[in-house]
């Protein structure tokens, strides 16, 4: 899978809890926290749900505290979870053979 | 009430289906132009009732931070437009003055049905992990009192009032209180509603109150003998209320009045025999307010639609008032019944109708009903000098309440 990008991101981010009206979300945002950008916890869970539901991968909201950060930990989770799944599939054609 | 004399009403925010803003609404009102008609939200067609009060020209991101919008249902978005532009009529400003003197007291009867919808929808087609986390709050009847807090920073004592149309007195009275106890300055005291929608329609269908007449002129008739239920309706109004000293300490521009008396009573159970509390409620506000029926300009009617409940308000009116004794109105005529947000309209609809001496019609009715006599102001606005009104509101499951509203210099 390849690598997810900002504006992924920023898309799930405007679909679920809503566009800043603080800053531009397709400028340079990867390093302002989201506290920063206006949304609180109950955001940041919402967009944490949709990343999961989107990306199957799992973000901890209370680790998301930019956007460059919760990026990298999803890409880390994507990762992870392929290699899972890559290595359980080799498992399983090991039993079976 | 003994210490009601020392509160001004400063500011007014309105929502209505017949009018975006305090002076659109009341121009509107006085013309007899109604905001019922046809449901056009979603198709009624299928549903025995099928004409309402819609705010349909609203749009809520012209107004409100976008981050906002995914996290309210409509009543909430009418709720936080109408205390901004409250505050900006009564020219205060929550950020230039201590945050913890000033509350926050609505009243709601269902909260965020539509939100409330949505979310339900995906949690039994998709699956709960669909389900907005806003959900957690914004069908909740208590988010109005807490998103207005939140937004405008005012942090003093605040509360919530379920009474279903008769809340949003209670409401203005606590708030009252609260300023009389001196436990804050001012505050937003009001209320919204906007159950428009296939769920907030079924909910109110078993009810058997709503009208099922599918012309919009003809759909609300109430104290006509031809009463055939009420249209809902969506929005509402909130006011800004505070101590008359510190007003005029931080120079307050225009005061539309006073709240300067109510009460509120429950009705015995059904088939106890014993009489409906309306006519106590009426009687209570009045002497909380030190006033005699005499005194009462004009009522501003709850206006049920429904003939037995017309009939008790019209024998509870001439009980106090004698048979035609007070004029009568009912502008929600034009609106709808709007819940929690209905009492919270009229009783801003009654300072408008004290600062400009003018009593506006209830439109549709044109054949009184038989029973006690009304003095009905109908089909075109009465001009009158308007000391003191009075506003009722009666919330399904029995609740009365009365609220009395008084020039500043009466």
């Amino acid at each position: 899978m390849s690598e997810i990008t900002l504006d992924r991101l920023v898309t799930v981010i405007r679909e679920c809890a809503g566009d800043s009206d603080e800053f531009d979300l397709d400028g340079d945002i990867l390093d302002v926290t989201f506290e920063e950008l206006g949304y609180d916890s109950l955001a940041l869970l919402e967009i944490s749900a949709r990343l999961q539901e989107e990306f199957g991968a799992t973000v901890s909201e209370t680790e998301m505290e930019t956007p460059r950060i919760t990026l990298r930990l999803l890409n880390e989770a994507v990762r992870s979870d392929a290699d899972r799944t890559d290595a359980d599939r080799t498992d399983s054609s090991e039993v079976a053979a | 009430m003994s210490t009601a004399t020392a509160n001004v009403v400063t500011g007014l925010g309105v929502v209505a289906p017949n009018g975006l803003g305090t002076e659109e609404y009341w121009a509107a009102t006085l013309a007899g132009e109604s905001g019922i008609d046809v449901i056009k939200r979603f198709d009624p067609h299928g549903y025995p009732v099928t004409v309402a009060g819609e705010v349909l020209d609203f749009d809520a991101a012209a107004h409100l931070p976008k981050r906002l919008l995914p996290q309210t249902d409509r009543m909430t978005q009418h709720a936080l437009v109408a205390a901004d532009w409250a505050l900006a009529d009564a020219g205060l400003r929550p950020d230039a003055t201590d945050a913890f003197r000033l509350g926050v007291l609505t009243a709601s009867a269902s909260g965020g049905f539509e939100f409330g919808q949505r979310e339900l929808e995906k949690l039994w087609g998709t699956g709960p992990a669909k389900v907005s986390a806003y959900q957690s709050f914004a069908w909740f009847y208590a988010v109005n009192t807490g998103q207005i807090s939140i937004r405008n920073g005012m942090k003093g004592h605040s509360s919530v009032f379920v009474g279903e149309q008769a809340g949003a007195l209670d409401a203005a009275a606590h708030a009252v209180r609260l300023l009389g106890q001196d436990t804050i300055d001012a505050a937003l005291t009001g209320g919204f509603e906007a159950s428009v929608c296939p769920w907030g329609l079924v909910a109110q269908l078993p009810g058997g109150l709503l009208s099922e007449v599918p012309e919009p002129h003809r759909a609300y008739l109430p104290f006509d003998r031809r009463a055939c239920g009420y249209v809902p309706g969506e929005g509402g109004a909130v006011l800004v209320v505070e101590k008359e000293d510190t007003a005029s300490a931080r120079g307050a521009g225009r005061v539309y009045g006073r709240i300067a008396g109510h009460a509120s009573t429950f009705d015995p159970r059904p088939g106890s025999g014993r009489p409906p509390g309306l006519a106590r409620a009426v009687r209570g506000a009045l002497d909380a307010a030190g006033l005699e029926p005499g005194a009462i300009d004009v009522v501003f009617a709850d206006a049920a639609g429904v003939p037995a409940l017309d009939r008790a308000e019209a024998e509870a009116l001439a009980e106090v008032f004698g048979p035609g004794g007070v004029p009568v109105t009912a502008p929600k005529t034009m609106t709808g019944r709007l819940y929690a947000g209905g009492a919270a309209l009229d009783t801003a609809t009654a300072l408008l109708s004290i600062r400009d001496s003018v009593v506006p019609p209830t439109v549709g009715t044109t054949e009184p009903a038989t029973g006690p006599a009304l003095d009905l102001v109908l089909g075109s606005p009465r001009e009158m000098p308007v000391r003191s009104a009075l506003v009722i509101a009666r919330g399904a499951g029995g609740f009365n309440s009365a609220l009395v509203v008084q020039r500043h210099d009466a």
